[in-house]
């Protein structure tokens, strides 16, 4: 035993001897990748900052806080940005959330299995056209059916409710909130879609078989046992959608109109941080509307990264409180 | 796994050797420009001509006036261009030579259900207060009284602005303020402004595609756009207070009244001019280059390419409805270049 444990100890050395070069090299190569991950995220958030200073220093809290961005007196302001950067989101995630639940649990739950893949391929798919050809579909195929038949339905439906006259005034042209709000829907709707489906799917059957066992109906079973199951996948999911939202550029451009002012009706022009951005980088050449781009940037960034905070913190609490380890 | 790994290596040593080897052995003269998008399908034409005769490749970007003067100033690129003049002072202080190169128009265009190119009248407060939003709908009294004859619908209008900065945008300002004081101490003139109403398209080809699209709107684009694109163009009020259509003698009459002698960096404004058959919304499109030029041979080829347009360049110009720079402006054109440019530190011209 001891001389054969000499030989047989001895290949195992050799073989932990590579193994272990191998494994310091791939460890180290892990962190190096991963440090760069954090050190751009860090180096473009100063770089903003830094180039920001000019508009910073000049209007300081103001930049948040005015709507006016006027070329001619230099003076520029982010709410109506932020108002739009928000509010077409805001209508892309109430349409598409919903719908996406929907379609993710036909697929996983109730769907023939050949019908579920050609379902979801074809869901797959939509994530990967480009958002340009979004864009130009909006302004060509969508705008028309917004403006001659969706509008005029909305504000002759509900135009006459006290408030909802606001948000639905008589004539749109197509261009605006709203258009921008439903082409956004339909960029994230695959990505919620089929990230919630892929969680859905994941959720073990013994606890579905169990429910139905205990009498549940299919609604029951996928209420109680399959979301509440797989609620941080959702959870991710929507964050996902919502970030592809809030900095979606060339679609939105196409079709929300471009204007920078801030209006209740959901059928008025507006304009979203991502394009404005597009719009005038390349024309800026005065050192205050430059820098007034940056800082608007930075806001964005600010504004992704919030959120990304309130999901981790949300789904935290979501996950003790459940007693389930996301 | 090694010899493959080994293999892979000297294809690629020897890819890589094949692609330096064949490198073209003369190097080709390339001309860059970047800028304003008014003038940009002339420039393209006159490339396509000047590459077939010459073989000196021009290679321009249409990516506003903005980003034209933006780029000369880091130096990105050979020239720029620019229809909002800069003026004297500004250059002095970058060190740049402001240049005419060619003059063309601005025009209105519109889409209202029944109405053609050239019918619809319009007179430049009335303009105005279509872009201020006090003049809203198609049928309002103001447009009738212009237009007695024209079957005017009852339907909301739709003002479509650059959403980009733009020189097209800072003609269309400085007219406008030239006609209204209340659009000149409320909005003014600019590349890009706060415009009170209306959708913004990026481009000359985005505010075309949006008049084409929206039932109601009206928009503003270089000539040569309308025409392309098929869109119905207005008539305006000059400054005689005549009714003139869009059509390249127009335009000339606007730029016969110019005093470039009187214009120090050569800066002209050519809106609201006099002259009975002038087209008030008319442009000169500008030329940036650096004082100093660092790179003598493509310098020259870059002026030589100029001096072409001028002499040679006229019949295209035609054919897309811009309007020559006359003789007399580009004979004083060239004695500037003559006496204000140098390319490592040698006069580029003649």
């Amino acid at each position: 035993m001891k001389v054969k444990g000499n030989i047989v100890t001895s290949t195992p050395k050799a073989h932990s001897g590579r193994r272990g070069w191998a494994d310091v090299f791939f460890k180290a190569l892990t962190a190096v990748s991963a440090g760069v991950v954090v050190l751009l995220i860090v180096a473009i958030f100063f770089r903003l900052v830094w180039d920001a200073r000019p508009s910073l220093k000049e209007f300081g809290l103001g930049f948040l806080a005015s709507s006016e961005w006027n070329q001619v007196t230099s003076h520029f302001g982010a709410v109506s940005s932020i108002f739009g950067t928000c509010v077409s989101t805001l209508i892309a995630m109430a349409l598409a959330v919903p719908l996406s639940l929907i379609i993710a649990l036909l697929l996983v739950e109730l769907a023939h299995p050949v019908v579920s893949r050609i379902v979801g391929t074809s869901i797959e798919l939509l994530a990967a056209i480009p958002s340009i050809i979004y864009g130009m579909w909006g302004l060509f195929v969508l705008r028309p059916i917004m403006q001659e038949t969706v509008e005029p339905w909305l504000h002759g439906r509900f135009g006459w409710i006290p408030g909802l006259d606001l948000l639905l005034p008589g004539s749109g042209d197509g261009l605006g909130m709203l258009t921008a709000g439903v082409i956004l829907a339909l960029m994230v709707l695959p990505f919620i879609t089929a990230v919630s489906r892929d969680s859905l799917a994941m959720v073990p059957p013994v606890l579905k078989e169990a429910a139905h066992g205990m009498g549940s109906t299919t609604w029951e079973a996928t209420r109680k046992v399959s979301l509440r199951y797989c609620r941080s996948g959702i959870a991710g999911a929507l964050f996902l959608g919502l970030g592809r939202a809030l900095g979606e550029t060339m679609a939105v451009t196409f079709v929300i109109g471009n204007s920078n002012r801030v209006s209740a009706s959901l059928f008025a022009a507006s304009n979203t941080i991502a394009s404005k951005l597009a719009n005038e980088f390349t024309e800026a050449d005065e050192v205050m509307h430059m820098s007034s781009l940056v800082e608007l940037a930075l806001v964005l960034f600010v504004i992704t990264f919030i959120f990304q905070v309130l999901a981790h913190l949300w789904l935290g609490r979501q996950a003790r409180m459940s007693g389930v380890h996301a | 796994m090694r010899r493959l790994m080994i293999a892979g290596l000297v294809m690629c040593a020897a890819l890589l050797w094949v692609a330096t080897s064949s490198a073209p052995a003369q190097q080709a003269v390339a001309i860059t420009g970047a800028g304003a998008t008014f003038p940009q399908p002339i420039y393209t034409a006159w490339a396509f001509e000047y590459e077939k005769l010459t073989h000196v490749k021009l290679n321009y970007q249409g990516i506003g006036s903005g980003g034209g003067i933006k780029q000369i100033k880091e130096s990105t690129v050979d020239f720029g261009a620019s229809d909002a003049p800069l003026k004297a002072e500004e250059l002095n202080a970058s060190e740049l030579v402001q240049f005419p190169l060619i003059m063309g128009g601005v025009v209105p265009v519109v889409h209202v259900k029944g109405i053609t190119a050239g019918q619809l009248k319009l007179t430049g407060p009335l303009l105005a207060d279509i872009y201020m939003g006090k003049v809203a709908r198609w049928n309002d009294e103001a447009i009738r009284k212009v237009n007695p004859d024209v079957n005017l619908p009852d339907q909301a209008i739709t003002a479509v602005y650059r959403s980009d900065g733009s020189g097209t945008t800072w003609v269309f300002t400085n007219y406008l303020s030239k006609v209204s004081a209340t659009w000149a101490v409320k909005v003014g003139v600019e590349k890009s402004v706060a415009w009170p109403v209306g959708v913004g398209g990026k481009g000359n080809p985005g505010v075309a595609s949006y008049v084409q699209q929206v039932d109601g709107s009206i928009g503003y684009v270089e000539y040569a756009y309308a025409v392309e694109n098929k869109l119905a163009h207005t008539q305006m009020e000059n400054r005689a207070g005549k009714f003139v259509q869009p059509t390249a003698e127009a335009f000339t009459a606007a730029a016969a009244n110019a005093a470039w002698k009187n214009a120090p960096g050569y800066y002209m404004v050519l809106t609201h001019q006099p002259g009975d058959g002038s087209w008030p919304i008319t442009g000169a499109s500008f030329i940036l280059v650096h004082k100093n030029i660092k790179g003598a041979q493509t310098a020259k080829a870059m002026f030589k390419f100029f001096d072409w347009c001028y002499h040679k360049g006229t019949e295209a110009a035609a054919k897309l409805y811009y309007v020559p720079i006359p003789e007399n402006v580009y004979m004083m054109v060239e004695e500037t270049w003559k006496s204000d440019i140098r390319a490592d530190g040698m006069p580029v011209w003649p």
